[in-house]
């Protein structure tokens, strides 16, 4: 090896090490900020202002889910199987909102304690299978897939 | 080690052995993607929960494992570029940028069609796709620096520090999903525990990164030999070469 190649290779170790190690603190500086969305036990624990506009996630309770008496207005407890809150909503659904579903919604807590969503998303995880392999985990008294915690809140 | 790459990596000896792999990898890739396409499209069950809506995940994983298995080729041809001055390697970081950014267009967008139905949005800003986008932006830089000076060996190297500094992109976009909470699910293949999917939904998507993997090799020995043979048009091999075929 060449002291010139030499000298090139330790330029690019230093290059990638360096800009590692930058980018690297940066993110760990800016690590709350890069989250998505806060879970219910966060927010019990008091890590959100409230009257702040943020995104809640977690699985919808349950047998949670109810009609409000104007039709379009649905309210469901989000749960992160530690903490949960319940959230009131104003407007259509994803396809893929149902109980025990991962969600995120967007919106405040207002002065009741209710998180007044403006926006709800469905968070679909990471499981795919045919529906005959869902219904007969299901039958064989497994967890339903969809509602395994570690997975679906991260 | 050095006497490999110079070997491999001289334009001439280049040129001559790519033609036999570019052609049998031509052929593979055609292969898997029919067969692939056919049991993903038509052959795999529907989705507990998506129904048929799924199925672009055929598409969709493959391009974005694509978009970063590519990213690190480039890369690693802009060191061998940087440190041993090989024409070939060169020119393979432009062609990389090329397809990668292709790859990473493909997975953004299919991405977003999958995402309106199912998350009820075409984009958020969580970590997951916006490392991801920083990806096809970092190819358009490459892509750009590679074509920006007189001299294309100059423009070839800038390129390469780029495409090296960048390759910190990559574990980012990697593990994005378990560092933060993201609208993105985890990982369904490539974790350490077994597979989060049905065996007749997950053979039809490893023969569909196969098939992109291969496609990948053949496209770029294509383009190129296509550029080599542009840049040493002046040299008394390739003009033998012309004079053979006209």
């Amino acid at each position: 090896m060449t002291p010139k190649i030499k000298q090139r290779l330790i330029f690019v170790m230093v290059l990638i090490v360096g800009f590692g190690a930058a980018i690297g603190l940066a993110l760990f500086a800016f690590q709350k900020n890069l989250l998505y969305f806060y879970s219910p036990s966060q927010i019990a624990s008091g890590e959100v202002e409230t009257g702040q506009m943020f995104r809640l996630g977690g699985l919808v309770v349950e047998g949670s889910v109810r009609r409000e008496s104007d039709g379009i207005t649905t309210v469901f407890d989000l749960t992160d199987t530690a903490g949960s809150l319940t959230v009131s909503y104003t407007g259509l659904l994803p396809d893929l909102f149902r109980e025990g579903q991962g969600i995120v919604a967007q919106g405040k807590i207002n002065q009741q304690g209710v998180f007044v969503a403006q926006e709800v998303l469905a968070k679909h995880d990471e499981n795919y299978m045919p529906p005959e392999v869902a219904e007969a985990l299901k039958e064989a008294g497994a967890q339903h897939p969809v509602s395994m915690p570690k997975t679906t809140i991260n | 080690m050095m006497q490999f790459i110079h070997k491999y990596g001289s334009p001439k000896y280049f040129y001559q052995w790519s033609k036999g792999w570019q052609r049998w990898l031509t052929v593979i890739t055609l292969l898997l993607l029919g067969y692939g396409l056919y049991q993903g499209l038509f052959v795999a069950p529907t989705d507990y929960q998506q129904g048929e809506s799924y199925r672009i995940i055929f598409i969709h994983v493959p391009a974005a494992w694509m978009s970063m298995f590519v990213y690190m080729s480039m890369a690693v041809s802009g060191i061998v570029a940087l440190v041993w001055r090989i024409k070939v390697a060169e020119i393979v970081i432009g062609e990389c940028a090329v397809i990668g950014a292709s790859f990473t267009a493909l997975a953004l967008i299919t991405g977003m069609l999958w995402g309106k139905p199912m998350w009820g949005t075409y984009w958020v800003w969580d970590a997951r796709l916006t490392s991801e986008l920083v990806l096809l932006f970092l190819y358009f830089g490459v892509i750009a620096l590679h074509s920006a000076f007189e001299n294309p060996r100059t423009g070839a190297r800038a390129a390469a520090i780029l495409a090296i500094v960048g390759i910190i992109n990559i574990p980012i976009i990697k593990y994005s999903v378990e560092w933060w909470s993201t609208l993105h699910q985890p990982a369904t293949v490539a974790k350490f525990d077994k597979p989060s999917m049905h065996m007749s939904m997950l053979i039809p998507l490893l023969v569909m990164a196969f098939a992109f993997k291969t496609y990948f090799l053949a496209l770029l020995f294509s383009r190129t030999r296509s550029e080599v043979l542009a840049r040493e048009k002046n040299t008394s091999w390739v003009k033998e070469i012309m004079e053979q075929e006209s």
